[in-house]
């Protein structure tokens, strides 16, 4: 197990998913324990139906965990009503999804925009907010449009704006670059890494390694359970791609 | 072959023709057959370093065999290949040897096994994407060179996956 590097942000307790219906029993997460620092960045990996998403879906509330504990800033949350959830996310949790996910009868701006709102913003305060951060993600030439007329790319830094609108404690994020081109996931990613860089915390689920190798840390499920937690710790070597040079047959 | 042998030998102490059977039941036919001259040059070479003794047994109506044993010295040097991650992409999988053999001589767990291997290539994905990130101005050759050591990185993880669905 590696240790946080600061004050914990998210703590969770042996946690239990089970999903039920028409008599079918199925155990998604069977007992998970895992803390987050402040400002850290954890990747979840593991193979399809492992159970990343949906221990994802309980640490943000978007649905209540069977059985554990779920402690976020201090505060105990597993217990919370889905409207104390709502109430819970729009200052302290961020989502980004796979597919984006965003109103596709607002512009661009007021998908930023609403969350800032939704929380007691003015409508001054969530403008400037807006605008800083298109500015920042490099879409601020697209704020009028509707999010139909914008790439997977654009789309996915749009919702990743959103995401941060409220400056949120924790930033969730599943599989961001599982429908994007290489280029649009390079972007997404060079920006997810300058948001982790300026201290956001972030817990991210993907099968991607290479996107996993932008973490502090990767946690690594297995049917339901933690198989794996460890610090990505740089390999020692002078020359990473010796292996691959040679492979080819292209060692000089 | 060193090590494989080394490994069948933790189990049991065996001949030489035995560790070719071993050796052929345990991978079957995808993995090329042993030649048995090399396997006994193998275990001779291993003897004089000390790593296995023998002893001859005598047969009836045939020629004394050779039963070989593990020495401590073995048994250490077995340990030390054990633990060792094995890089990155591979013309001879290494590890996979190893996923095999140790557990079936109850030197290691797979699981833990699987841990230490995908820890180590996600150290070796980190230093490819700093260096994608330094060659950031780089001639197309350098960045694509990078991006197929990733590419390899990336199916060596998925089949640690494919071992760990199997096998655990």
């Amino acid at each position: 197990m590696s240790t946080s590097p600061s004050p914990e942000l998210l703590r969770v307790r042996d946690l239990v998913k089970v999903y039920a219906s028409g008599g079918l029993r199925v155990e998604a997460i069977r007992g998970a324990d895992l803390g987050v620092g402040v400002g850290e960045f954890v990747a979840i990996m593991g193979p399809s139906g492992s159970g990343k998403s949906t221990l994802l879906h309980l640490l943000g509330g978007l649905e209540p965990a069977t059985r554990g504990e779920i402690w976020l800033r201090g505060r105990r949350v597993d217990g919370l009503s889905a409207s104390a959830w709502a109430v819970l996310r729009r200052r302290h949790v961020g989502f980004v999804f796979q597919f984006f996910n965003l109103l596709s009868t607002m512009t661009v701006a007021d998908n930023i925009e609403l969350p800032a709102l939704l929380a007691g913003a003015t409508p001054r305060q969530a403008r400037k907010r807006r605008v800083e951060l298109l500015e920042e993600l490099g879409i601020t030439a697209k704020a009028n449009a509707a999010p139909s007329r914008l790439s997977g790319g654009e789309q996915q830094r749009v919702a990743l704006a959103r995401a941060l609108a409220n400056e949120p404690s924790l930033l969730l994020v599943d599989e961001p670059t599982g429908n994007l081109d290489s280029a649009s996931a390079r972007d997404v990613l060079r920006l997810l890494h300058r948001a982790h860089a300026a201290g956001q915390t972030i817990v991210m689920v993907t099968h991607d390694a290479k996107v996993a190798g932008l973490a502090d840390r990767v946690i690594s499920l297995y049917d339901g359970r933690i198989a794996d937690d460890a610090a990505i710790v740089p390999a020692p070597r002078e020359q990473p791609l010796k292996d691959f040079l040679e492979l080819r047959g292209l060692v000089p | 072959m060193r090590q494989p042998l080394l490994a069948l030998l933790a189990k049991e102490p065996a001949h030489g023709y035995e560790l070719k059977l071993a050796l052929e039941q345990t991978f079957g036919q995808a993995y090329p057959s042993p030649n048995i001259g090399q396997i006994y040059v193998t275990l001779k070479r291993l003897e004089q370093d000390g790593l296995v003794r023998s002893q001859d047994v005598a047969q009836d109506s045939r020629p004394n065999k050779k039963v070989y044993e593990l020495t401590t010295a073995g048994r250490t040097e077995l340990a030390a290949w054990v633990e060792e991650p094995i890089e990155g992409p591979r013309v001879r999988d290494e590890f996979f040897m190893k996923l095999i053999l140790a557990p079936m001589a109850g030197l290691a767990d797979r699981m833990e096994f699987i841990n230490s291997q995908r820890r180590h290539y996600f150290g070796i994905m980190r230093n490819l994407m700093d260096m994608q990130e330094s060659l950031n101005q780089a001639t197309p050759a350098a960045r694509l060179l990078v991006e197929g050591a990733m590419l390899h990185l990336q199916a060596d993880l998925d089949w640690l996956e494919r071992c760990q669905e199997e096998l655990v």
